[in-house]
């Protein structure tokens, strides 16, 4: 498996060769510096530590610090471990969007998404809501009955209520990665991905779906 | 800087020369029509009544009377299928949506008065 932290940049739209609009998010991808590599014999599994966006010193907690130094590498913002990444890295090793990705592959981006604070029913999960007329007031946006009767006398679990909307770790699966700008660092995936602009994104390689062949 | 890298990527899917026409004028717009493996050019001529966004966002519309039916189609101004924008007749008008002429039928819909009509007397 391959994978990058990244940051999402924004919404734009390219046109492709048939001439149609592709409406594609930016994402600045990298270049992400490898800080530890674990193997099944020292740790019992094989992994790859990913950093990205370099920090100042002064500004990392002491453990991260002292983690960063002992791999002899800068402060970065934003660490993630890969299990099983595909790539032969060692630490210290940089690795570029277009080590991994190139166009036409298909992409998982997982992101926290916009939060939106306390919900009704109507806007988190898509009720229908009340009458406008026919004699009904005040009943517009109510979630209804909650429940049955004095039997079973309790209300289901996991029963849609209204809460808090948004802010949760998603995962947006196979999406097409529709250019790779080495230069920039810049990786075009077709469609929208979670989070608002300016948001830490993971991107790998698609469980699902493996690369078309063009 | 997200902008500005925004800026560069929508760069290169914008058009090399621009296309020079306004709201009211009477265009013929050739559109790149693809059928089976074969390119041809369909031109569609009309009215520009609107022109709206900015950047590759940019698109226009065109409005024309069609055997008795009003026929409005939108292009993207920086779409590679649009060849290329002819300007037949510059228009002069005095608002930026012409959402007038949906309303008129027969003569009345095409009556845009032409640009410097009045030095021309």
């Amino acid at each position: 498996m391959v994978g990058l932290l990244g940051k999402k940049l924004g919404q734009t739209r390219v046109y492709d060769s048939n001439g149609s609009a592709v409406h594609v998010t930016v994402v600045e991808c990298g270049p992400n510096h490898v800080v530890q590599c674990k193997t099944p014999e020292s740790d019992g599994y094989s992994a790859v530590q990913l950093a990205f966006d370099p920090q100042k010193d002064h500004r990392l907690t002491k453990p991260k610090l002292g983690h960063y130094t002992k791999h002899k590498t800068t402060g970065f913002k934003r660490i993630r471990e890969f299990r099983d990444f595909s790539l032969d890295v060692k630490s210290g090793d940089v690795v570029k969007v277009e080590d991994c990705f190139g166009a036409g592959d298909f992409v998982d981006v997982i992101g926290t998404t916009k939060g939106k604070g306390f919900q009704g029913v109507m806007k988190r999960w898509n009720f229908g809501g009340g009458r406008a007329t026919h004699g009904c007031k005040g009943w517009k946006r109510r979630p209804g009955a909650v429940s049955w009767g004095s039997t079973p006398g309790w209300v289901a679990k996991g029963k849609k209520m209204p809460g808090h909307m948004g802010q949760r770790r998603r995962t947006v699966q196979n999406l097409k990665v529709v250019e790779v700008l080495g230069d920039d660092n810049l990786l075009l995936v077709h469609g929208a991905i979670p989070g608002a602009d300016g948001d830490y994104v993971v991107v790998r390689g698609a469980k699902k779906k493996s690369a078309q062949k063009a | 800087m997200n902008q500005e890298l925004l800026k560069k990527i929508e760069a290169s899917s914008l058009r090399k020369e621009a296309v020079e026409f306004s709201v009211g004028d009477t265009v013929k717009v050739h559109v790149k029509v693809v059928e089976g493996d074969k390119e041809r050019i369909q031109v569609f001529a009309g009215i520009v009544i609107a022109r709206r966004g900015s950047g590759v966002n940019e698109s226009f519309t065109v409005r024309r009377i069609s055997y008795g039916e009003g026929v409005e189609r939108v292009f993207p101004v920086h779409s590679p299928r649009v060849a290329k924008v002819d300007v037949d007749r510059q228009g002069d008008v005095r608002r930026a949506k012409l959402n007038y002429l949906r309303g008129r039928i027969g003569k009345a819909a095409m009556l845009v008065k032409e640009k410097d009509f009045r030095r021309r007397k």
